[in-house]
């Protein structure tokens, strides 16, 4: 069996190459499905998904090669088992040019905590919470991040400047509860 | 300029991604524009948070395992299989195959996983955080116009300029001779601290060498570590850590550590 040689040598430069951005891939998709189980099994499909298309990998970044398959990946799962998640619609009614009173900012400065920033990104719609997960906890640059997920620049800016709005101004309500809340 | 436009570009400035003109625009319009230098303030402020949250999830060590048996059963595929690749399905999870090659394998991955301590810089000393900064500074340096503030050769002229920029003075070794050329310098910012970055060249590949102050002292040994496909190798020399970062082979950046130690 002749392709069972190249595969094992294919196999070790797959982990060689490819399995160190093995964490960047988890958190991309833990991310996007916001689940850790479903986060493991997209990232274990999108992992042999990777390894088959291995041969026509062209060198380049192999993180950002795996991060578009893993990005794939999750939003083919979805389609398949959330539809509800895809279709969030971004509230545009509210403008962040209209909330952002000083004192507010100031508390933000002072301690904004981990579980709020999470929770606030979590509720972003998937669309706006991957450029600002791709950029902002993977260090990504916008022509990167345009590439991944094939639009312009341009674009890669909009979504990034709304999404972080966005976040602003759940930081900021989050804050104001739970300041309500004497805590 | 118009603030809802600016309002976009804000987030490009903030990012680094806008080019030299676009960038003066902006920086003349906060001067004028309270309301987006306010924006821009609390952007940075929710940037701060990210930086300094625990929001990047880290793989768990049982799905290298996982992967790894999968990719095993694909190199080397049952008897009864056909060569049709087999329909998956993220809905069902596949049989674990724990063969020995495949434990064996998963071990060496884990040693490559594994984050080893990294010192912390001013602040909170999460190693993991800094040596996410470090790298992303790193990968920042490389984009057009990161590189350097001081481009020059000349260990001579990189040193002084340091000089009023931080509060200390970094150990700067022109090393050409050596094949690992000095070509500039600039000033960082890693986990809320001013350090001093210098850059190296070795064929193609770049080195930045982060460069600040111990806290305290502790054993000078050479360490290495990996992330996002970048090496590092850390060490301490009088009272500073020196921090190297590339895309070379951990091998040649050691090589590159003890010549700068010579």
């Amino acid at each position: 069996m002749p392709n069972a040689m190249q595969a094992v040598g294919n196999a070790g430069r797959f982990e060689e190459v490819v399995l160190p951005h093995l964490d960047a891939a988890y958190n991309l998709a833990r991310w996007l499905v916001r689940n850790t189980h479903d986060a493991e099994d997209v990232v274990q499909e999108a992992c042999l998904r990777a390894f088959r298309f291995f041969g026509g990998f062209q060198g380049g970044d192999p993180r950002a090669w795996l991060l578009k398959i893993v990005r794939n990946t999750s939003y083919s799962f979805l389609e398949k088992n959330r539809p509800v998640a895809l279709a969030e619609e971004f509230n545009e009614q509210v403008h962040v040019r209209d909330v952002p009173a000083f004192d507010a900012e100031a508390i933000m400065v002072r301690d904004v905590e981990s579980r709020m920033l999470r929770e606030s990104l979590e509720e972003l719609p998937v669309n706006f919470r991957e450029v600002v997960v791709l950029r902002e906890l993977e260090g990504l640059s916008y022509k990167e991040i345009a590439e991944m997920i094939g639009v312009p620049i341009g674009t890669v800016m909009s979504s990034l400047a709304r999404g972080r709005d966005r976040l602003r101004e759940s930081l900021l309500r989050a804050r104001a509860r739970e300041g309500t809340r004497g805590l | 300029m118009v603030c809802d436009d600016n309002s976009r570009l804000l987030h490009g400035y903030l990012d680094g991604e806008l080019d030299l003109i676009r960038s003066l625009e902006i920086e003349e319009h906060l001067k004028t524009c309270p309301d987006c230098a306010q924006q821009l303030w609390g952007q940075q402020t929710l940037r701060k948070a990210f930086r300094s949250s625990n929001l990047y999830e880290r793989a768990p060590s049982g799905l290298a395992v996982r992967i790894r048996a999968s990719l095993s059963q694909e190199v080397e595929p049952e008897a009864d299989a056909t060569s049709q690749p087999k329909p998956i399905s993220i809905l069902t999870p596949r049989p674990k195959v724990w063969n020995w090659l495949a434990v064996a394998a998963t071990i060496l991955l884990a040693a490559l996983l594994t984050w080893r301590a990294l010192p912390g810089v001013g602040g909170r000393g999460n190693s993991d955080l800094v040596a996410q900064e470090l790298v992303a500074s790193h990968i920042r340096s490389l984009q057009p116009g990161h590189l350097f503030d001081v481009q020059s050769t000349d260990q001579h002229t990189v040193k002084p300029w340091f000089n009023g920029k931080l509060d200390f003075s970094p150990p700067v070794r022109d090393l050409t001779e050596e094949g690992f050329p000095l070509i500039g310098g600039r000033l960082d910012y890693i986990d809320h601290r001013a350090v001093a970055a210098l850059v190296y060249q070795r064929r193609q590949h770049l080195i930045n060498v982060f460069i600040w102050p111990a806290e305290k002292q502790t054993d000078n040994n050479l360490h290495s570590e990996s992330s996002q496909g970048y090496n590092m190798v850390v060490w301490e020399r009088d009272g500073m850590y020196l921090c190297a970062v590339s895309d070379l082979s951990t091998g040649e950046l050691q090589q590159f550590a003890q010549l700068i130690e010579k």
